[in-house]
């Protein structure tokens, strides 16, 4: 039995280049040595309060719970630094990092919200950090470029295929496979070879934690619903940990139905299922050709444009514990529009595809959304459209 | 050579015994086992380059199968599958180019898993038995994944041939060169494929290492590019030499592709030609 799940039933696994095996070992037993470590983890847990702002809030909507006539809850993983819940994962893998002795860092990004929180912890731990990010999402992400610079990375525009975070993600494999005896790869999401969707599983599952014990205190019960969006699916699946033992809570990961789900134009593999694919080291749910070639994703959200989803999102679909929904890039541009007119806050557009399905539903009692990040970042691309 | 009938019979092949016989009979000091990537710049070009190959000494021919995220690949490799995949290559047009080249060499296929599971490994496999492809190199599937693809590989009698790196651990090169079948790709550097103006520095010790944990022919491959390359990887022990992207590009430069690529080769071949 390994100490770290290497498969969520038929998925995951490691998909790799022999030469990055070895480095997947050492990660393995570096982070289980870490996570059971009292050092690390007061280390890791100071910071994410100090430094992170940790815990985050949970808020009732007061005008979008009115709106709907149901209690809806978001956490506000917004207010963590630098903007998203991609920090708790940076925070983690950038120590564990430090202990293997690893003096450079690289990252994928899509949005840029992981590529600035890498660059963030890479300035306040000293570490050389370099962000690929394809050059579709260096124009539509243009104020996260700028925030990287300014921390002190190196940005690598990545010009390949649809020049998005599949591109970015592969960009990063490549540098990792070249320079791997003295690199760290902070992958941003749960997904890639094992152990990485358990390790960012299990760094950001303070979100659910958190909110769960949060929503009990405030409610005295449970949500009937969690919900949260799915790119690769850290946000989403942080925010479902905590609650998998609780049956009665329905848990859905809303990705991104781009132009429509009946279209090609979309990044919704969960939702749409079929085979079960390989990409980026693990076998998930991928969009993809009769041949196996991996198909381009779109969305008008650069966090959820993306072919693949974590491993234990396919296992939780095919379990039927999670469910998962698509929404539309208008779907998804209206309810950014909304929670910024009734709520003061305006949210990233990954965010804004699960405020989008929450909205549209006409049943429920007591909602809890995750707020995965704020959307700053959009406003030219929103604006422009 | 009765291997040559392995192309039509389309029942159980044995393309570790044709591998193997490639190798005990080149008259090289290594055997030359050039690449070429399926459908670049077209079908037809891959036919005429692999044969243009073949006519310059080549005594293996690696045909790689075009795919949309090749992960071990540096930029030249990856862009020549780019383009490929753009002029409309596909699974059954490349399996035409190893059904033809395959009637004069070994043929081993490198693809990528995603690929090699779309239809179902066995399905997959049965296929390139029937094209008479004589071994298979999946870059992304190491040792502990896949025992479809190796199961489906016996069965079909075609050689899979795993993938060994510098940072291979002494622990998992001893289960690597076991389970070797036709030959094990010895991976020069710590890196993807690509040109590189000198061999990494421990290209020796990583062919020592590699002889010492198998039975198997050992080939080196990634970063060989120049005829001085290919004889230092025969001099330090290699019983192959994989030369990749030094041809790739050259198919993209030339105006005849197939011409360009056999010159190439050919310099390569007079690389290792045994001392006199």
């Amino acid at each position: 039995m390994s100490a770290v799940e290497h498969r969520f039933g038929q998925y995951g696994g490691q998909f790799v280049p022999e030469t990055l095996m070895p480095a997947l070992a050492e990660l393995e037993q570096a982070w289980v040595a870490a996570r059971d470590d009292p050092a690390y983890r007061d280390e890791l847990n100071g910071l994410l309060r100090d430094f992170g702002g940790r815990p985050t809030p949970l808020y009732r909507a007061l005008r979008l719970s009115e709106r709907v006539g149901r209690a809806i809850y978001l956490k506000r993983e917004d207010l963590n630094h630098t903007g998203s819940h991609k920090l708790n994962n940076a925070l983690g893998q950038a120590l564990l990092a430090r202990r293997m002795g690893k003096k450079r860092v690289i990252a994928e990004t899509g949005a840029g919200q992981h590529g600035v929180a890498t660059a963030t912890v890479s300035a306040l731990l000293g570490l050389e950090c370099v962000i690929y990010m394809g050059t579709e999402d260096t124009r539509r992400q243009r104020p996260n470029v700028q925030r990287m610079e300014l921390l002190g990375a190196s940005v690598q525009p990545v010009d390949a295929g649809a020049r998005t975070l599949k591109e970015a993600t592969s960009a990063a494999i490549r540098d990792w496979v070249t320079n791997v005896q003295s690199t760290h790869y902070v992958i941003g999401s749960a997904v890639g070879p094992a152990p990485y969707p358990a390790i960012v599983r299990e760094l950001q599952r303070v979100i659910g934690e958190e909110a769960r014990a949060q929503i009990l205190e405030r409610e005295g019960r449970l949500p009937g619903r969690v919900i949260a969006c799915v790119g690769g699916g850290s946000n989403a699946i942080g925010t479902f940990t905590a609650f998998l033992e609780d049956e009665q809570v329905e848990l859905i990961g809303v990705e991104a139905g781009g132009e429509g789900i009946d279209t090609a134009r979309h990044g919704a593999p969960l939702t749409v299922g079929g085979r079960a694919g390989i990409l980026h080291g693990s076998r998930s749910a991928v969009m993809q050709d009769e041949e196996g070639q991996i198909v381009e994703a779109h969305s008008i959200s650069a966090g959820l444009d993306y072919p693949g989803a974590g491993p234990q999102h396919a296992y939780l679909r095919d379990s039927g514990r999670a469910r998962y929904e698509a929404v539309t890039d208008r779907e998804a541009l209206d309810a950014f529009r909304v929670l910024a007119r009734l709520e003061g806050i305006i949210p990233a557009l990954e965010t804004a595809h699960a405020l989008a399905w929450t909205l549209a539903q006409s049943d429920g009692e007591l909602d809890l959304v995750c707020l995965s990040g704020r959307g700053d970042k959009d406003l030219a691309e929103v604006l422009a459209g | 050579m009765s291997a040559s009938d392995n192309g039509n019979g389309g029942g159980p092949v044995d393309g570790v015994a044709r591998i193997a016989e490639a190798f005990a009979q080149t008259d090289k000091r290594a055997a030359l086992m050039p690449y070429l990537m399926g459908g670049y710049p077209t079908l037809a070009d891959s036919i005429r380059i692999g044969e243009a190959c073949v006519g310059a000494g080549a005594d293996v021919i690696e045909l790689g199968m075009p795919y949309s995220d090749p992960l071990a690949d540096g930029p030249v490799i990856h862009a020549a599958g780019t383009e490929a995949l753009a002029a409309g290559a596909n699974v059954a047009g490349v399996l035409e180019v190893a059904r033809a080249l395959a009637q004069s060499v070994p043929v081993v296929l490198m693809c990528y898993a995603n690929m090699v599971y779309a239809p179902g490994a066995e399905a997959f496999v049965e296929r390139l038995a029937k094209t008479g492809v004589s071994g298979l190199i999946v870059p992304d599937l190491p040792l502990g994944e896949g025992p479809e693809v190796a199961r489906a590989c016996v069965e079909q009698g075609l050689a899979l041939v795993p993938l060994v790196a510098p940072t291979t651990t002494p622990e998992r090169l001893a289960a690597i060169g076991a389970s070797a079948r036709g030959f094990m790709y010895t991976v020069s550097v710590v890196g993807t494929t690509g040109e590189r103006a000198e061999l990494g520095e421990r290209f020796a010790q990583v062919v020592e290492r590699a002889k010492a944990s198998t039975s198997a022919p050992v080939a080196l491959g990634f970063g060989i590019s120049t005829p001085e390359h290919a004889l230092q990887a025969a001099q330090a022990g290699a019983d192959g030499v994989i030369v990749g992207t030094r041809l790739v590009r050259a198919a993209g430069a030339a105006s005849d592709p197939a011409d360009a690529v056999g010159a190439v080769v050919g310099e390569l071949a007079a690389g290792l030609a045994p001392a006199r």
